[in-house]
């Protein structure tokens, strides 16, 4: 385990701009005036990593960073101005599929062309040929000229024939985006099956969804630096709060809408129960004390008093009157029972109103969470936050 | 420096069923849609030489049987190289979205263009065979000799291409230009006169700098039965690897600055 696949050394590109030639001799003459004869422009400034077996790396950045030039880099397509790369195994780049195909071709011929371009001997593509073809599912179509294509039928085909092999280094670019949904599901799983195979993969994507599915380590560049790398979900926090991405930013509002929600029914709750406890604690505390001052009386006349057994009984009877009395007066007393009762059931309603409240505000973070699966739109989400608003 | 070349042989090893793949690809182009084929290769030479033979046979009054035989000697080498070269200098920028996406020696591509020409100039020699016959030129054992000139231009061929394919990235011009020259070439190369008139009238030094013109007289030599010069072929050999050395020392520098400008 843990055996080296890739090693990026202090890599930078420089390219030089104003490369179109001059049109005239005036505009040469004017450019060496102005000193813009060379214009230099750094696409990647002193990168420095290394992955190992197994590791699938996702490069953010916004357009322009420099994602695609070091993955050129790393496919071998650029050489590095400066530093090394060094590649443990073969390299199988998917960089904007099928542009390596010769029009006039067909499928068939294209697939053994394609496949010793990326470095399959013949034999190999012969056993694989029919895997290939089969993957593609183009069918009857691989004897056709590729002039007479879909561009998704040549993307297919394409990755069909990158694919064929379990290579030790993948590169996507931003490839998982062809074809239909059904050969994306299965590209989708393909590569999974590699991954599984110990293959590296440096994926680059601005979807940082498909990123977070597929890949255990991020980085972030900007203007040609890596300004972090290290753990997807740690990457993907940064990225999301670096550039303040709008459907982020919609979920961490919502989000906090909820909690702020959640913490208000609490308090209500709390509130409720509170004034429920104190309400009957207290009508029943004077109700027991009632009770036990004419039980005293009662005692003391019994006690006390052994004069007669008449006044006994006319002093019982008494305390049996203040008994019935305290009775009545508790029987009276469940207005205060009721009227705890009220106050118990609206702040409950209360309470619930405000659980609800904070249910749909997480079921809207949920949904702005959500892949966009058809390139949803935040807005809508947005909407619906603010009909509950109203 | 041993182990370097050794390295790279291996390299060059490990890509051949790509280089076969595109020269391959190349023949097959050059003929896809045509309903004869590879056939072409065979009646073009004929019909440049009908043509060659009917125009300067009446003008240079130059006549005999095994005049077309001398035309198609000359015109076949010079064909050769015309169409190796021309397709080398564009070799690079028609490959150029392969050479985008994935890592493969550039040199493959100068190298396939000027191979699958070689090829279907090895099928066109047969030609010669009736022409020999139509001329009453009979068999000599010298004619094994074609095979020394037959190498030396192919390594003339790719080592001009070579230069030619590294300048084209730079500077496209250099397209109209090798048309130019190689008409320079041609007229140069006594493909349709007798070189020795050019010699009498004092221009023979450009015949002589020619070193198309040293292989060519040097085939015709081993076809028609004599000996080779043997100063005509140590220039053309000397030339060629010349060029084979400029050529690679020339590519192998710049070939990095290609993609850039491609």
């Amino acid at each position: 385990m843990a055996k080296k696949a890739l090693v990026v050394d202090h890599v930078s590109m420089k390219f030089n701009l104003n490369r179109e030639r001059p049109g005239s001799v005036r505009e040469l003459l004017s450019r060496i005036r102005h000193g813009r004869l060379r214009d230099e422009f750094w696409a990647l400034k002193d990168i420095n990593f290394s992955l190992e077996k197994g590791d699938r790396i996702g490069i953010l950045g916004l357009n322009g960073s420099g994602k695609s030039t070091l993955l050129k880099v790393i496919a071998g397509v650029f050489k590095p101005t400066e530093g090394t790369v060094k590649r443990y195994g073969k390299v199988v780049p998917l960089l904007e599929l099928g542009a390596g195909f010769e029009k006039q071709y067909t499928g068939r011929e294209n697939i053994y062309l394609y496949g010793t371009v990326l470095g399959y001997d013949k034999d190999f593509l012969d056993q694989h040929y029919d895997q290939i073809v089969e993957f593609s599912g183009l069918g009857k179509f691989i004897d056709v000229p590729i002039m007479n294509y879909s561009s998704g039928m040549r993307s297919k085909l394409g990755f069909s024939i990158a694919t064929a092999v379990n290579p030790e280094i993948l590169i996507l670019d931003e490839v998982l985006s062809v074809g239909d949904v059904r050969f994306r599901r299965k590209s989708m799983r393909k590569i999974k099956s590699m991954m599984e195979n110990e293959t590296t993969v440096l994926f680059v994507s601005h979807s940082i969804h498909q990123v977070k599915r597929i890949c255990n380590k991020a980085m972030i560049l900007q203007n040609g630096k890596m300004i972090a790398m290290g753990d997807i979900d740690e990457i993907a926090d940064i990225y999301e709060e670096m550039y303040g991405l709008e459907r982020a930013r919609l979920a961490r509002k919502s989000r906090r809408e909820a909690r702020k929600a959640r913490r208000f029914a609490v308090q209500q709750l709390e509130a409720a129960m509170l004034a429920v406890e104190e309400k009957i604690s207290e009508s029943g505390r004077s109700v027991l004390e009632e009770a036990s001052k004419v039980l005293q009386t009662a005692e003391d006349y019994i006690s006390g008093n052994s004069k007669a057994v008449e006044e006994k009984v006319k002093v019982l009877g008494e305390a049996a009157k203040v008994l019935e009395e305290a009775a009545n007066r508790a029987a009276e007393d469940p207005e205060a029972v009721e009227q705890a009762l009220r106050a118990l059931k609206e702040t409950s309603d209360c309470a619930a109103a405000s659980f609800k409240e904070m249910k749909t505000a997480e079921i809207i973070a949920g949904e702005a969470l959500l892949p966009p699966a058809n390139q949803e739109n935040p807005i809508k989400s947005d909407e619906k936050k603010e009909n509950i608003n109203l | 420096m041993l182990i370097q070349l050794k390295k790279s042989w291996k390299q060059f090893l490990s890509r051949r069923t790509l280089l076969k793949e595109l020269v391959v690809k190349g023949i097959k182009l050059k003929y896809r849609r045509s309903y004869l084929g590879v056939l072409w290769s065979l009646l073009e030479p004929i019909l440049r030489t009908i043509v060659y033979t009917i125009v300067f046979g009446t003008l240079l009054g130059r006549g005999g049987p095994d005049y077309p035989l001398f035309i198609l000697c000359g015109r076949l080498l010079y064909s050769y190289f015309a169409a190796s070269t021309k397709a080398a200098t564009k070799s690079i920028g028609k490959n150029a979205s392969l050479i985008r996406k994935v890592y493969v020696p550039k040199y493959l591509y100068p190298m396939s263009s000027v191979l699958s020409n070689y090829v279907t100039f090895l099928i066109s020699l047969i030609v010669i065979i009736p022409l020999a016959i139509y001329g009453g030129v009979s068999f000599h054992l010298t004619a094994f000799g074609i095979i020394v000139p037959l190498i030396i231009i192919l390594c003339m061929s790719y080592g001009v291409g070579l230069i030619l394919a590294t300048i084209g990235v730079f500077f496209r011009d250099i397209e109209y230009i090798w048309d130019v020259a190689l008409m320079v070439i041609m007229y140069t190369a006594a493909i349709f006169y007798d070189p020795s008139r050019l010699i009498k009238s004092g221009y023979g030094w450009l015949l002589e700098l020619n070193p198309l013109y040293a292989l060519i007289q040097n085939f015709r030599n081993c076809i028609f039965g004599e000996a080779m010069d043997s100063q005509l072929l140590l220039y053309s050999a000397g030339f060629s690897i010349v060029v084979l050395i400029v050529g690679h020392l020339l590519f192998y520098k710049q070939q990095d600055k290609f993609i850039l400008y491609i």
